[in-house]
């Protein structure tokens, strides 16, 4: 028999030896990571020959792709032009298609000269999005904050008082449409999705049934069919002479779409709570609610996260599909934005444009959601 | 403690030919007995013959479907008024603790008191510290259950079930998911509590425990209660055969 290979050093041997003095020994530092670059290196990328050969096809892959798409991207783009012809001639990127066409693609129809209002109202939702990520803001001043966010988002986008000129919804667009359609869809959606999922699993014959029958409905169709509906089908539930405008059934679409969605989601988190912790607020006396919303709901969301979020992110992108009854999202007006002849050839630039914004919107979610998760793990450690 | 005899109160809990069924399963079949204020009656038996169910139908986690059932002068009945009531007065602990992982122990014992008897929070986390000190562990009481040990969580549980100050106290073997080690310390709290006097039904393989706390023993078969006798007799002179060698299995080791 060989000898087994020597794995510690001396000095984690000594320092191992030297813990278990009853209560009074010395915090042991974990074993330092050894070694440089170098050493990660070999660790990490060339640790086999299986790791060794993928290491290499993806040098490889880097290689033959990124420097192109540098020179096209940086190195012989044109950053800035007023005339298209100027685009024509280089090789690389039209980056001035963006300047030349940014406020559009951001704001679309809104008043060109009132743009600084949605501007704003970006700004203050996104500080209020900032400024709620932080758990140590969850207090009842941040609910407060949001309505007066919201309020004051409101009364940018629409105006009609304080001198500001009245826009009717019909001109909004751009990234602050998407951001209207994201936002008010994930605040109506969810609790209507926990009381979906707290539907499909009531112990009530008819609560059952109109939650299943509801969540298949929806999810049985896509969503491009949902809006459609909620475009043509919501008019004819009302009476003759009121009219809905087009953002609010947009709107309703997506709330109802998403809702039957994070509805599974959050029904995974409740059926991964084990039956004990029930029983416990049964015994306890707890009613149906106090149970739910104090035991129960706290420890499915918390589980439910990640699909939760997932439903977030796909929830955001899916807003361009307003397109169909004719709304202006951002990759609509990034679309819209190459009718101009000219420009038309730089239709890469444009969708790049906005792509950059949804993938920073959906990075932001899917990272804050990590977070979240680690932040509450430490929080409640399980047994 | 007067060990054995059974106390001549009033009766706190009365079952009259109790049945239930999962499916065609007779689970409980034709369950009579009857536990005293402050008596306290040790149930045990092979696993699967009833023991979690008959005394889960106590306080309506599992419903009868025949005979009657009266805690603490109210009936059990499909009203879910009566579960209420009787919850009120009967507390529960489980073999696997179901100790509220995301709060602290101290929003764990404080919750229902709260939000159920509608007590005054401060006062709430006075009576909650006080059992954490009769339960042993003042000291744990802003650290999760997952940060507790096995031992130091049932005791937990124990004390929550406490803090509604309840009148009779269930429990489901509470030792069966401990290290040896940590079974003592929560058979000592619940010795403590038994001369306390508290109304106890106890479902549990500890004869030792069994010996020092029961009024009376119960061995249950086959949903079925199979003998009945204070500890003297059913340790020395049972009368059944099936409970001769259950015991000497069970005392074997
Ligand atoms: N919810 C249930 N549905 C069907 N069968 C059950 C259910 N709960 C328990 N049983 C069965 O009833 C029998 C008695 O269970 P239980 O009261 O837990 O026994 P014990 O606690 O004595 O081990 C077992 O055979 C068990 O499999
Ligand atoms: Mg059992």
């Amino acid at each position: 028999m060989s000898q087994p290979p020597v794995t510690e050093t001396p000095d984690e041997i000594f320092a191992r030896e030297e813990e278990p003095v009853d209560g009074l020994h010395k915090e042991e530092a974990p074993p330092r990571a050894r070694g440089s670059v170098l050493g990660w290196m070999r660790a990490n990328l060339f640790s086999s020959i299986p790791n060794t050969l993928v290491t290499i096809a993806c040098a490889a892959l880097l290689a033959v792709a990124v420097p192109p798409l540098i020179q096209w991207a940086l190195v012989e783009a044109v950053w800035s032009a007023a005339d298209p012809a100027q685009c024509r001639a280089a090789e690389g990127a039209c980056w001035a298609l963006i300047e030349q066409k940014h406020r559009f693609i951001l704001f679309g129809l809104y008043p060109f000269d009132q743009h600084w209002r949605p501007l704003l109202a970006v700004a203050l939702f996104v500080v209020a999005v900032a400024v709620s990520c932080h758990p140590g803001f969850w207090r009842p001043w941040l609910a407060v904050l949001w309505v007066c966010t919201l309020g004051i988002c409101a009364l940018l986008m629409w105006g009609g008082v304080l001198g500001l000129t009245f826009v009717e919804t019909e001109r909004w667009g751009g990234l602050p449409l998407t951001l209207i359609l994201a936002a008010v869809g994930i605040v109506c959606a969810f609790p209507i999705s926990i009381v979906l999922a707290l539907g499909r699993r009531s112990e009530m014959p008819a609560v059952h049934a109109l939650s299943v029958g509801f969540i298949e409905l929806i999810r049985g169709v896509p969503l491009i069919s949902v809006l459609f509906m909620a475009s043509v089908m919501v008019p004819l539930f009302l009476p003759e002479g009121v009219t809905v405008n087009k953002l609010l059934r947009a709107l309703i679409g997506i709330v109802l779409f998403t809702a039957a969605y994070l509805a599974e989601a959050v029904r995974g988190g409740l059926q991964s709570i084990p039956r004990g912790q029930f029983e416990a607020a049964d015994a306890l006396g707890l009613s149906y609610w106090q149970k739910t919303v104090l035991i129960i709901l706290p420890q499915a969301l918390k589980i439910a996260i990640p699909p939760i979020v997932n439903q977030f992110i796909s929830m955001f992108k899916d807003t361009s599909l307003v397109i169909i009854i004719g709304l202006f999202d951002l990759l609509t007006t990034a679309k819209t934005a190459l009718t101009d002849p000219p420009w038309r050839p730089f239709y890469v630039e444009s969708y790049l444009f906005a792509g950059l914004i949804y993938w920073a919107f959906s990075f932001f979610m899917s990272r804050y959601s990590l977070f979240l998760e680690r932040r509450l793990e430490a929080g409640a450690k399980r047994a | 403690m007067s060990e054995g005899s059974r106390p001549e109160t009033a009766p706190a809990i009365t079952l009259e030919h109790v049945h239930k069924w999962y499916g065609s399963f007779h689970v409980l079949n034709d369950i009579s007995l009857t536990v005293r204020r402050g008596e306290r009656v040790v149930i045990c038996g092979p696993s699967g013959s009833g023991k979690s169910t008959l005394i889960r139908c106590v306080n309506g986690l599992e419903r009868h479907e025949k005979g009657r059932l009266i805690v603490n002068a109210t009936e059990l009945t499909p009203d879910v008024r009566s579960v209420e009531r009787v919850r009120r007065d009967v507390g529960m602990v489980f073999q696997s603790f179901n100790l509220f992982p995301h709060l602290t122990v101290l929003e764990n014992l404080v919750l229902a008191p709260v939000w159920v008897k509608k007590m005054p929070k401060a006062e709430a986390q006075r009576i909650a510290l006080e059992y954490l000190g009769r339960v042993h562990i003042p000291e744990q009481a802003n650290k999760y259950p997952g940060q507790l040990s096995g031992g130091q969580q049932q005791r937990v549980a124990i004390a929550r079930a406490l803090c509604m100050q309840p009148q009779i106290m269930l429990f489901d073997e509470p030792t069966s998911a401990l290290d040896p080690e940590m079974i003592k310390e929560v058979l000592d709290v619940m010795v403590e509590l038994a001369e306390g006097g508290m109304t106890m039904i106890v479902v549990t393989h500890e004869m030792g425990f069994a010996r020092t706390v029961a009024n009376t023993m119960v061995f249950m078969d086959g949903g079925t209660i199979v003998e009945m006798a204070p500890p003297e007799t059913f340790f020395t002179a049972p009368s059944s055969e099936r409970t001769r060698k259950f015991l000497s299995q069970i005392l074997a080791h």
